[in-house]
């Protein structure tokens, strides 16, 4: 199976999902959207994980297990992120990012 | 037990018993106790000092004990008292024990008052008696931060910007005093081996020159500040003004000497020969601080004012005769510390208690107050005797011994600023007695102020401490001048021999 | 040697009455504390009559009179050299002081017992009183210059307190403030004249100032600065605080104002004891002034006469007769400092040195007298303004005697003792500057027209009615006054050439009748125009006083004196220095201190909208920041 599809094609991949989410996160809104960009982010560094073990260090599986380690990070984060957009909901009857700006000066 | 380490013991445990007190009554008792034994504790050092020295103990230092406490940059509490530290905590012990009772009436969340007030006293004693220079700079820091609670808290007008602008410049000025500290402990050991902060060790190895002219603005400067340097006097004023009593009393009193202690302590101790190459700048703002300062007190109406502005004048000859730097200029540079301390302390406690009756600080609304409040009256007019260098109080001896000494030098440059600052003793006159004149004497101009009462008893108390003490200074300066003017010996061989730069 | 430390308790008797009425006055009655204070003065003079005869009298060891350091502890170590003591130092100077000022404070004492009867603050009075007392006389025992500063300070402060004693009055407040400020700028003076001389002599020491081997006589230096040595300028600036202290011209604005005060004080301070402590001080230094620098002294003997000129001038005109009396004493001043500037040193050489303490001491005995008389005036009609009086000779007899009595010695008729001492000053001129000598001869014919003029308004001239019909003053106030008018008399005959000279030794004293006969003729022509002018009621002093209007009006608004010096203090000073020093600070030096804050401030508010709380922003700019690295760190490296 090795060298059929080569690696740029996983990178190519990876470099569009991690723009269109970064292009999300800074675009849209909707604070449950950001969050979903966040997750396109955090995917496209897993298949570049993947792909580089898989090209470079096929015998080791350190890629793989910090695939695993953002998963399940990326889950605890959307627990978490989800918790304080219902709390910002609660607060501001709204999930517009835009009106969320207490932090400042 | 080092009876020194009591300075700072005695106002900590005094503070933990304030925490416990449950009424304006009990802290007031508390504070008044804590301080009255320190007010001993400095007799019984003064005591204990001179009497070592009749027994012959001729060290530089005496009552010497040394802890480290964070081996890693070799900070040291050390701890050790001379002459010159002797007296200055014999001030600030009085000073504090005046100000205590002058603050008697405060209501207002009297204990915090007392906790901060008994901190920042407790920060001043710990500089005069610490010889190692992080221990030093870390109790000047704990003298200085109570000042802005004191200020912004229990303070009058427009108290948080005087209490941000008193705060801000002095911290200015202590990050000032932190590069030269920090220069002084990369350079102190020269010629190899471990760096320490230990002023007496440092005194003895000599600061690269190069240094020296880098670091020594830094280290007068800073210390300058605080010791009201012109052009970095305006603090004063304004902060004076917002001051309570008591805050004005220890902070003219015994926190700007801290500045001038230290200007002597420190930069021209550790830095002689660019304290030499470079003293005749300073003497020049010195010198315009003396005759600057005098003559803006006269233009003021505010009695606070008045007095920032005369202590403006005053600390300035403090800081003058510091840079003329010869046995007898230092020796009055010390002297005038503590007799400025003591005789500014009794203003602003005087102007407190006129203020606490009249409710007016302006010297053209009052008037005949002589004939009203007789005992403020005498006490002011005492004061001002004091201020404007009469003999038999404190002022004389100082003036003089500082001019005797500034006038050793020969050079027309010294000359000249000498009679300079000697010219202002008439500018000096005639600001203390135009408010005398207008204060208490004439016509009484508001009817409201015939019923004012003389002194209470605690405010009799403060008051006749502090004239005690200015006039025994007065009377009898021997045994004052003699205890400072030995233990100026080894500081001034250090001193001379040095060649000034001057103007012309 | 007779021991004579037991002078030092003549001061401080004075200075332990003080304390102690100064702190429990206001518990007893009132006359117990002019009790006290008198009795503390009279144990004073005692003590001075005694040392006066043991010394004067005692017998002494070889020729002359020596000069004896009887008491002396340290009071403070200035330098290596230099010691400040105090001590009491006894030679024939300090011990005819002594005299004079225990004897006239204790005169003054007595009178204001009754003086100031009923007077609130009566016990403060008297402790001012003996705190002068006190300070005057530490200054002339004081053993070292430095000593004499010290209780010159406190001189110039117990005057301050008694001229102000009023202090409810406003023109007392200024008169004692002007009084203290004035001399204080004169001190300024002399501290610098004290820094240099001590300098360069490096003692402070009179003993050793005046000694003709010591530092300051034998080695005066040369030229330092417009021709004139160190030494001589130092004793110029000295001479500058005895010219404010003494009231020379022109600085003697304070004094006329300084009558603000009660008259006892007047009587004591101002006219016979502390307004000669400049003629004290030159006196003290005189070996040093007359050897070491005789162009000091020149300028000693110019101020001395130009001031007893302008004087007499203007006390011709003046209406008040405190004022009056005032001019004249700064007149009579002026004839005793142009005595020791035309003196030279030991031997008849030193008669104007004699005459100078001669006439001190009569002066202070004849001036105390008018002054004292004048109160008794004041006393009786509760006026100051001779405009106001006449014809009191019947209602105040006894006053009328003295103030006469007073009135013939200054004007120096033979043989009351005016005449001997005023004519040893003149011979003393006439032998050393004839331009000096012919000034004195119109001031003493001035000096005669003035006083008789104040004389004759008082008790003769019109008849004034009275609200209430003045009354002869009380026996307590009296006393004094004969004392005094003894003392006037017949102090002319003490033999001053013999006790008190400028070398200690005595000499030989000839009348020179050519100069006495026409200055006792020029006196008599002042008293004849006076009486013809202001015995009776006549227009000719206003018929005068039109022709020579500008003169007149010149003298009448003393030289306009005042004037130029408000202007300076007010105009110049105030507005000009002290304003703008005042706006300076605020405005330029804080301002600046405050600029600095509000730089600071102006740019965090301006920087403050990176901080939009947008977190879309935030990540805008960090993801731009990354790109920037991730295109420097790739391509630019």
């Amino acid at each position: 199976m090795t060298g059929t599809i080569p690696l740029q094609f996983f990178l190519v991949i990876s470099t569009l999902m991690f723009f269109i989410g970064v292009f999300g996160f800074l675009t849209r809104r909707n604070l449950i959207t950001m969050l979903m960009s966040i997750e396109l982010i955090l995917n496209s560094v897993n298949i570049n994980f993947v792909a580089f073990n898989k090209y470079l260090f096929p015998q080791h599986l350190s890629g793989h297990f910090f695939s695993l380690i953002i998963i399940a990070v990326a889950a605890a984060e959307a627990a978490v992120a989800i918790a304080i957009i219902i709390n910002i909901y609660r607060n501001f009857k709204s999930i517009d990012v835009d009106k969320v700006d207490e932090m400042k000066y | 037990m080092n009876i020194l380490s009591l300075f700072v013991l005695v106002p900590v445990l005094t503070i933990v018993a304030i925490v416990f007190t449950k009424n304006m009554k009990q802290t007031r008792l508390v504070s008044a106790i804590g301080m009255g034994i320190q007010l001993v504790l400095a007799a019984v050092l003064i005591f204990m000092y001179l009497s070592e020295r009749n027994a012959g103990n001729t060290a530089t230092m005496l009552f010497m004990y040394d802890a480290v406490w964070f081996p890693t940059l070799n900070i040291h509490y050390t701890i050790g008292v001379d002459g010159i530290s002797v007296a200055m905590i014999g001030l600030t012990a009085i000073v504090v024990f005046a100000g205590v009772f002058a603050s008697w009436m405060v209501e207002y969340l009297s204990r915090e008052f007392f906790i901060s007030l008994i901190l920042l006293s407790s920060g001043v004693f710990g500089f005069f008696i610490s010889l190692d220079l992080f221990t030093m700079f870390l109790f000047y820091e704990i003298a200085v931060i109570p000042m802005y609670l004191l200020i912004g808290i229990w303070g009058s007008g427009p108290k948080e910007y005087s209490a941000m602008k008193l705060t801000l410049m002095l911290m200015a000025g202590s990050a000032l005093i932190m590069v030269g500290l920090l220069g002084i402990y990369f350079n102190s050991a020269p010629d190899g081996g471990p760096l320490n902060w230990n002023l007496m060790d440092i005194s003895k190895i000599t600061i690269p020159i190069e240094m020296q002219r880098f670091l020594f603005p830094f280290t007068f400067i800073g210390f300058g500040i605080l010791g009201a340097l012109f052009p970095f006097h305006t603090w004063s004023p304004d902060g004076h003004a917002s001051a309570p009593t008591a805050v004005s009393m220890l902070h003219a009193g015994v926190l700007m000497k801290l500045g001038g202690y230290g200007a002597f302590r420190v930069a021209i101790f550790l830095m002689p020969e660019a304290a030499h190459e470079q003293a005749w700048i300073f003497i020049i703002l010195t010198a315009i601080s003396v005759v600057y300062g005098a003559f803006g007190a006269i233009w003021q109406k505010d009695l606070k004012y008045i007095n920032a502005y005369s202590s403006v004048s005053h600390c300035g000859l403090v800081l003058f005769a510091v840079l003329m730097m010869n046995e007898t200029a230092l020796n009055g540079a010390i002297i005038q510390m503590i007799s400025h301390g003591l005789m500014t302390a009794l203003f602003f406690a005087l102007i407190g208690m006129i203020y606490g009756r009249t409710h007016t600080r302006m010297v053209n609304e009052m008037g005949g107050l002589m004939k009203i409040i007789p005992f403020l009256g005498v006490a002011w007019v005492i004061g001002g005797l004091a201020s404007l260098g009469l003999p038999g109080l404190s002022g004389f001896v100082a003036e003089m011994t500082v001019f005797i000494g500034a006038f050793q030098h020969t050079d027309v440059f010294h000359r000249v600023v000498t009679i300079l600052a000697a010219s202002s003793i008439v500018v000096t006159a005639v600001y203390i007695l135009r408010v005398v004149g207008m204060l208490l004497f004439g016509p009484i101009k508001n009817e409201h102020f015939l019923h004012l009462e003389d002194a209470k008893w605690y405010e009799r108390f403060s008051t006749i401490t502090l004239i005690v003490s200015i006039a025994a200074i007065g009377l009898a300066p021997l045994w004052l001048s003699d205890m400072i003017g030995f233990s100026l010996g080894p500081i001034v061989q250090k001193l001379t021999g040095l060649p000034f730069a001057s103007l012309f | 040697m007779t021991d004579y430390s037991y002078t030092i308790l003549i001061p401080l008797v004075p200075l332990a009455v003080f304390l102690f009425i100064g702190l429990t006055g206001h518990k007893m009655k009132p006359i117990v504390s002019g009790l006290i204070g008198t009795a503390g003065l009279a144990f004073g003079a005692i003590l001075a009559y005694i040392t006066a005869i043991s010394y004067f009298w005692g017998g002494h060891e070889g020729a002359g009179y020596a000069s004896i350091k009887a008491f002396e502890i340290p009071w403070l170590h200035v330098t290596k050299n230099l010691t400040i003591s105090l001590g009491s130092l006894i030679d024939p100077i300090s011990v005819m002081m002594l005299v004079v000022i225990t004897t006239v404070s204790l005169m003054v004492h007595i009178y204001s017992l009754g003086y100031m009867k009923g007077e609130k603050g009566f016990h403060r009075f008297f402790a001012f009183l003996s705190l002068f007392s006190f300070s005057m006389l530490g200054l002339v025992l004081a053993t070292n210059i430095f000593q004499m500063y010290i209780f010159w300070e406190l001189v110039g402060v117990s005057s301050f307190l008694l001229i102000g004693f009023y202090y409810e009055k406003p023109s007392a407040v200024a008169a004692s403030k002007k009084a203290f400020i004035v001399t204080r700028f004169a001190d300024l003076g002399f501290l610098i004249g004290i820094l240099m001389l001590s300098f360069n002599t490096q003692t402070f020491d009179f003993q050793t100032l005046v000694s003709q081997t010591g530092p300051a006589i034998s080695q005066p230096g040369g030229a330092a600065f417009m021709g004139l040595s160190v030494l001589t300028w130092s004793l110029i600036f000295i001479f500058m605080g005895g010219a404010g202290k003494s009231a020379m011209f022109p600085l003697h604005i304070w004094l006329p104002d300084a009558m603000e005060g009660p008259t006892p004080v007047s009587a004591l301070i101002h006219a016979a004891t502390m307004v000669v402590a400049g003629v004290y001080l030159v006196a003290r230094l005189f070996p040093v002034y007359a050897l070491g620098a005789p162009d000091a002294l020149t300028v000693v003997a110019w101020v001395g006469g130009i001031s007893s000129l302008f004087a007499a001038v203007i006390a011709c005109t003046q209406t008040d007769i405190k004022r009056v009396l005032a001019y004249s004493t700064m007149s009579q001043i002026g004839y005793m400092m142009l005595a020791l500037g035309v003196s030279g040193y030991g031997g008849h050489d030193g008669l104007g040195f004699m005459a100078a303490n001669f006439h001190l001491f009569t002066h202070a005995m004849f001036k105390a007298l008018l002054f004292l008389g004048a109160g008794a005036v004041i006393h009786a009609v509760h006026n100051n303004d001779m405009s106001g009086m006449g014809g009191l000779r019947k209602y105040l007899p006894w006053t009328h005697a003295t103030f006469l009595i007073a009135c013939i010695t200054i004007a120096g008729i033979p043989p009351l003792s005016g005449f001997f001492s005023k004519d040893e000053i003149l011979v003393a001129a006439f032998h050393h500057n004839p331009v000096l000598f012919y000034i004195e001869y119109a001031v003493a014919g001035l000096t005669a027209f003035y006083m008789f003029r104040l004389y004759y308004s008082i008790f003769w001239g019109k008849e004034t009615h009275y609200h209430h019909t003045p009354h002869e003053a009380p026996l307590v106030m009296i006393i004094p006054l004969l004392i005094l008018a003894f003392g006037s008399i017949f102090a002319g005959f003490l033999p001053f050439e013999e006790l008190v000279t400028s070398d200690g030794l005595p000499f030989e004293l000839h009348t020179e009748w050519a100069i006495a006969i026409p200055s006792v003729l020029i006196a008599l022509v002042g008293i004849t125009v006076a009486t013809i002018m202001y015995r009776k009621v006549t227009a000719i002093p206003d018929k005068i006083a039109g022709s020579v209007s500008h003169l007149y009006k010149w003298s009448y608004h003393k030289f306009y004196m005042d004037e130029v010096y408000l202007f300076v203090t007010k105009k110049i000073i105030f507005r000009f220095i002290s304003r703008p020093i005042a706006w300076f600070d605020r405005h330029v030096v804080d301002g600046t201190m405050n600029g600095i804050a509000g730089v600071t401030q102006f740019a965090s508010f301006n920087i403050r909208n990176l901080q939009s709380g947008k977190v879309q922003q935030y990540a805008y700019v960090f993801i731009t920041g990354a790109l920037v690295l991730v295109f420097i760190f790739v391509f630019l490296w």
